[in-house]
């Protein structure tokens, strides 16, 4: 589990993220949601360590992440995956290598081993013989998968996905957020989305923050999104021409 | 302010650079894979400049010093000592800063603005370490080979030039390369050049290992590091020169 306490986050004047406050249950694919701008991002680069909060408390377990130094914080960073918005894959190594380099950072495995390791992530994301090939001959979706088979190698408690569909098309952005789904249940990961596409919040949204400009607005279950009586929230949801076609009928 | 606030980012970036490294066995790797990049990749442009430089310089003294007072063995002393003393060193750097300079920059800059450094980080890597200090191994131990290297081919066109366009008698320039030679010079380039090759990385590093932005801003840092580690060159071969050679 990983608990925000009352945390706040300002660049100079202008402040981006006040007083937020939320448990991300574990086994749980944890949505945060809300508009470009409205701080989702630093609210979750704040969590992973990123960014130093100015005010709060970050627990990760019964680790209070941001009382730690750099170096400290290494034992849970290895706890940690993460997918980024364009997956960050290394250009001048290959997939293999690109999924092998926590592996080789973090382990004293054989290569053998740390072979097998990586072709069983690969596979797990549903992408195979695509060891050789570097992130400039992958396809977005491919590069996605990639993304989360090097977030996985290392078995990690906590798994954080800044806009994992973006730039996706919907059928592929759907792949994407079940896969995510399924890695959260299977090994029963702490799994945090940041993203604004509705379809993902009724995919995949066990528990859904929404978070506009700077501060949570409310927070529930992708049920509940539905019936919400925050006005916010429902010109979030209901901002395109095809919910609120939907809404008429 | 700025400059000052700029001095401050460098020297807590070079603190992160020399911070323990995770795994020496990474590093070496990478500093195999930055010789190639940087040393090894630039053994072409140093050849191709230092011949034809080495042919110009040989040409241009024997314009200048045609005075039958003045032995024609002159012009091979003057062709080893400008390369020995400045070429070979100052002014390989500076062509280096341009090209290995907007290299790193570009490179380290586009790893931050696609997140492949915040991707380090969130693993727990030590990035600055990781993707910097190789470079700086490498450069350190590899631009003295280069230097050196470039002293012997520019002498070498001299030579070339005197055979082809009979400038002086080949005889008298091998005489002249020889004669009252200081091997104190060449450490004193060499000296340089380990100077200029930490100068270049690290400026070049902290252009890129900073910029934020997209494309154009890596573009710009690319920029800044070029102009900055060369206007860093001349000013540290000016400290240097007066240091050693005083």
């Amino acid at each position: 589990m990983i608990e925000v306490r009352n945390i706040s986050k300002r660049f100079g004047e202008t402040v981006v993220l006040s007083d937020i406050s939320v448990n991300f249950e574990q086994g749980k694919t944890n949505l945060i949601i809300g508009q470009s701008g409205s701080g989702k991002t630093v609210l979750l680069k704040s969590i992973v360590g990123l960014h130093d909060i100015d005010e709060g408390e970050i627990w990760f377990g019964d680790t209070h992440f941001n009382s730690l130094a750099f170096h400290e914080r290494k034992e849970i960073r290895k706890e940690i995956g993460m997918l980024f918005q364009g997956a960050a894959l290394f250009d001048s190594s290959t997939v293999e290598q690109n999924v092998m380099f926590p592996l080789d950072m973090f382990t004293n495995k054989s290569y053998e081993e740390k072979l097998d390791r990586v072709n069983f992530c690969l596979k797990r994301v549903n992408i195979e013989n695509v060891n050789a090939l570097f992130p400039a001959e992958l396809s977005g979706g491919m590069k996605k998968r990639v993304g989360i088979a090097r977030a996985i190698a290392l078995n990690p408690k906590y798994l954080f996905c800044d806009e994992p569909n973006s730039g996706l098309d919907p059928k592929t952005g759907i792949l994407i957020d079940n896969l995510i789904k399924e890695i959260t249940e299977e090994y029963n990961i702490t799994t945090i989305v940041n993203t604004h596409d509705m379809n993902s919040v009724i995919e995949i949204g066990d528990k859904v923050i929404f978070i506009y400009e700077g501060a949570k607005l409310w927070e529930g279950t992708k049920e509940e999104i539905m019936s919400t009586k925050c006005k916010e929230l429902n010109e979030f949801v209901f901002a395109t021409s095809l919910a609120k076609k939907l809404i008429k009928y | 302010m700025k400059f000052l606030e700029q001095l401050g980012k460098y020297f807590y970036l070079l603190s992160k650079v020399f911070a323990r490294p995770e795994k020496i066995r990474i590093y070496y790797k990478q500093i195999l894979r930055e010789i190639e990049n940087l040393g090894i990749n630039s053994f072409g442009i140093v050849i191709i400049v230092s011949v034809f430089v080495g042919a110009v310089i040989t040409i241009q003294t024997n314009y200048n010093i045609e005075n039958p007072l003045l032995p024609s063995y002159l012009v091979g002393v003057t062709v080893r000592d400008s390369l020995l003393l400045e070429f070979s060193s100052t002014m390989m750097a500076l062509i280096l800063a341009g090209k290995i300079g907007s290299s790193i920059s570009s490179e380290i800059g586009t790893m931050r603005v696609t997140e492949q450094i915040d991707a380090l980080e969130i693993m727990g890597v030590n990035s600055a370490s990781y993707l910097i200090l190789p470079k700086i191994i490498a450069a350190v131990f590899f631009f003295p080979i280069l230097s050196l290297l470039s002293m012997f081919v520019g002498i070498f066109g001299g030579y070339l030039i005197c055979l082809i366009a009979d400038v002086v008698p080949p005889s008298d320039y091998i005489y002249g390369i020889q004669y009252v030679f200081y091997p104190h010079y060449v450490s004193y380039a060499i000296t340089k050049v380990v100077f200029y090759a930490f100068i270049i990385v690290t400026v070049s590093s902290f252009h890129g290992y900073y910029a934020s932005g997209g494309a154009l801003e890596v573009g710009k840092s690319s920029t800044k590091a070029v102009v900055h580690s060369s206007i860093l060159v001349l000013l540290a071969n000016l400290v240097l020169t007066k240091l050693i050679l005083s």
